[in-house]
């Protein structure tokens, strides 16, 4: 009754490839906008912002852009937490070797550099497939993680071994570094995520978009009908690591502060985000945020659920209970719906359209 | 001129320096190889029944040694509570059909990579609960003092890990050439739909090759526990066994115990001629990019089944 196309005339191209073409969904994500941008900052405490919102914005940022390579162009990568932690560690060489250049071009910077390094460890893609290809993935998280380790130039040679967020401004703020205000970190964090989505969103709808989803479907047809596997493979590859990259530097820069490669492992990182995105749905912007939003949510609810209902276990026995509550929750989600979140959404909103009627 | 020194010549120098020393690294290679091929095994045979590609072989080993530590704290033979870890890993077997593979049969298999993950965190989770976290040594009177044969320092433990994986190999062969039950696990790893229409049962196949896949993955905990204490790490071998699945081929049984051997002796012979060239510590993912510039060359492994792509 609501919600539905019929009235909303088009008389332009432009409105007729419009990315939210009918009115009701322009409304819904004006309202997502003004909770985002107005209503989460002023009602959300410091809490909130660092253990829930800011991570989750910038998981979803990554888990887009794993999506981007294995949802839309069908190439499984466990390689996520390496190319997260290229862009972190060269935002932290840019930012101490130029401390005058802008935060925000370092960022875009050094996800250049992750691009760089994605393309090269995406290159085997070609002829390695599926699972072989997952595994193949492996070595860049491992062999990356480690170099970070060992070449001490990557962390200013600080005997830690850690890199430390330094202070930067951004229109005269403070948006990184411990002194930040959670506020000013969340802001830097939504325009990336909102923007990135957005562009996720219009590329995987046009050309290039198209060719990554037919070299998933099936490459050699793909390849019949002229896609170009290796510039399609790459670049899914390549923007996709940008994303993780730019994901990477804020991860360090805007929530940890500091960090260690250890922030980078795969049971830190590349297994979660992969869950983000399978969750979400493959190949949908929307669902991988939606992911997100579940797999940071989850151990966080799980962890404070006992208490509320009057449960005290000890620490130890409630994570290994989390952990299986977890695993079961996972394989239920996949077994109810192996489409995802993204599909839940469209069923959900198939039924507002045709309401009240059943059909 | 220096660095090409350092990589390319010197270790070789090395190597021609004691021929006695090299061959202790390579046995020592095979025998760690040895036991990633355990490991591997029961990846494999998963793969090739059901093709799922189980994440959780890591923590089914984790789990059957915990469970093994266990009953023999609690004082039960060792006969006994190996017969009855081997019951509770058929349980469970049982369990991930009725529960996991049924309601997800036709899935894409990224979807049951997923699902198997998940399983990977519930058997961690389990495993921990029912028997602590805290480190245990699993004795089973395995020996563990060193001999020399021909000027070549050997140890009885790594011997009788090799010799063990041995039998379970011969085992494995002869189960799946020459029972019928074999057969139709062959058949079933061929074609589902095909195996289906000559009546073999797929649902009590799921279950018999989850079964022995926890029954290899019992053999490789005792192996694994044996060596470096049951504890959570034993999960990470998981890791150690992927590499050698690519280079192996995934459905592949020799591959499994070949691709093995030759990961354990690269990463040996590499760590102690060319780690100390790169710094150290390059065990964690040597392997990883030996096998991935091999499949640069052979993309399905060594002994895996010809790709071939039609449209």
């Amino acid at each position: 009754m609501f919600y539905r196309e019929a009235g909303q005339f088009k008389s332009t191209y432009q409105t007729d490839q419009a990315i939210f073409p009918i009115v009701q969904d322009r409304w819904f994500m004006a309202l997502v906008f003004i909770v985002a941008f107005v209503v989460i900052p002023l009602v959300a405490d410091e809490y909130w912002h660092q253990a829930i919102i800011i991570p989750f914005l910038i998981l979803a940022l990554a888990a887009i852009g794993l999506n981007i390579l294995t949802g839309y162009a069908g190439l499984v990568s466990l390689g996520t937490g390496a190319f997260m932690a290229v862009g972190a560690y060269s935002t932290y060489k840019m930012s101490t070797a130029f401390p005058d250049l802008n935060i925000i071009i370092i960022f875009l910077l050094s996800g250049v550099f992750a691009a760089m390094v994605g393309m090269v460890f995406g290159a085997p893609s070609l002829r390695i497939k599926g699972f072989y290809l997952a595994v193949a993935t492996l070595a860049a998280q491992f062999f990356i993680l480690w170099v970070f380790n060992k070449v001490e130039w990557f962390f200013n040679y600080s005997p830690s071994g850690t890199i430390t967020a330094p202070p930067r401004e951004l229109f005269g703020v403070l948006v990184t570094g411990p002194e930040a205000s959670p506020v000013a970190r969340y802001y830097v964090c939504l325009v990336f995520l909102v923007v990135f989505a957005f562009a996720a969103k219009n590329m995987a709808r046009g050309r290039l978009g198209r060719s990554w989803m037919a070299i998933r479907d099936m490459d050699i047809a793909a390849e019949i009908i002229g896609i170009r596997p290796l510039q399609t493979k790459l670049s899914a590859f390549g923007i996709s690591s940008f994303y993780c990259g730019v994901a990477g530097a804020l991860y360090i820069f805007c929530w940890l502060g500091s960090a260690e490669t250890e922030a980078f492992d795969i049971l830190n990182v590349s297994f979660p985000v992969l869950f983000m995105v399978i969750i979400g749905g493959l190949g949908s912007v929307l669902g991988a945020i939606l992911g997100a939003a579940f797999i940071t949510l989850m151990p966080i609810f799980l962890t404070n659920a006992p208490p509320m209902i009057g449960i005290h276990l000890a620490a130890d026995l409630q994570k290994h209970i989390e952990e299986i509550i977890l695993g079961l929750m996972i394989i239920t989600f996949l077994i109810v719906e192996p489409a995802g979140f993204n599909r839940l959404w469209q069923i959900a909103k198939e039924k507002i359209r045709k309401w009240p009627f059943p059909y | 001129m220096e660095v090409l020194n350092t990589f390319l010549i010197a270790p070789f120098l090395d190597m021609a320096d004691s021929p006695i020393f090299l061959l202790e690294v390579v046995i020592g290679g095979l025998m760690a190889g040895v036991m990633y091929s355990l490991v591997a095994l029961g990846f494999v045979l998963i793969y090739k029944a059901s093709g799922v590609f189980n994440y959780a072989q890591g923590a089914m080993v984790l789990f059957a040694a915990l469970t093994l530590v266990g009953l023999m704290e609690n004082h039960v033979p060792i006969i006994v509570a190996i017969i009855l870890t081997m019951a509770v890993m058929v349980g469970v077997a049982m369990l991930i059909e009725r529960y996991m593979l049924r309601p997800l049969v036709n899935q894409a298999q990224i979807i049951l990579f997923m699902a198997c993950i998940g399983l990977n965190f519930v058997f961690e989770g389990a495993g921990q609960i029912a028997w602590g976290s805290n480190v245990k040594k699993l004795d089973i009177g395995i020996p563990e003092n060193s001999f020399e044969i021909g000027g070549v320092l050997l140890n009885a433990f790594d011997l009788t890990a090799a010799i063990t994986a041995a039998i379970l190999v011969a085992f494995l062969a002869v189960f799946f050439q020459k029972t019928a039950i074999g057969r139709a696990l062959r058949a079933v790893a061929d074609d589902h739909q095909a195996a289906l229409s000559v009546g073999i049962p797929l649902k009590t196949i799921w279950v018999i090759v989850w079964s022995v896949s926890g029954f290899v993955a019992l053999v490789a905990g005792i192996m694994w526990g044996g060596k470096a204490g049951v504890q959570f790490s034993l999960v990470l071998i998981a890791l150690k066994a992927l590499p050698v699945l690519i280079l192996g081929g995934f459905e592949s049984v020799p591959g499994a115990i070949i691709g093995g051997l030759l990961i354990g002796v690269f990463e040996k012979v590499s760590e102690v001629y060319w780690g100390p060239a790169f710094g150290g510590a390059i065990e964690g993912w040597f392997a990883y990019m030996a096998a991935l510039v091999f499949l640069m060359f052979r993309p399905q492994g060594l002994f895996g089944e010809k790709i071939i792509e039609r449209v």
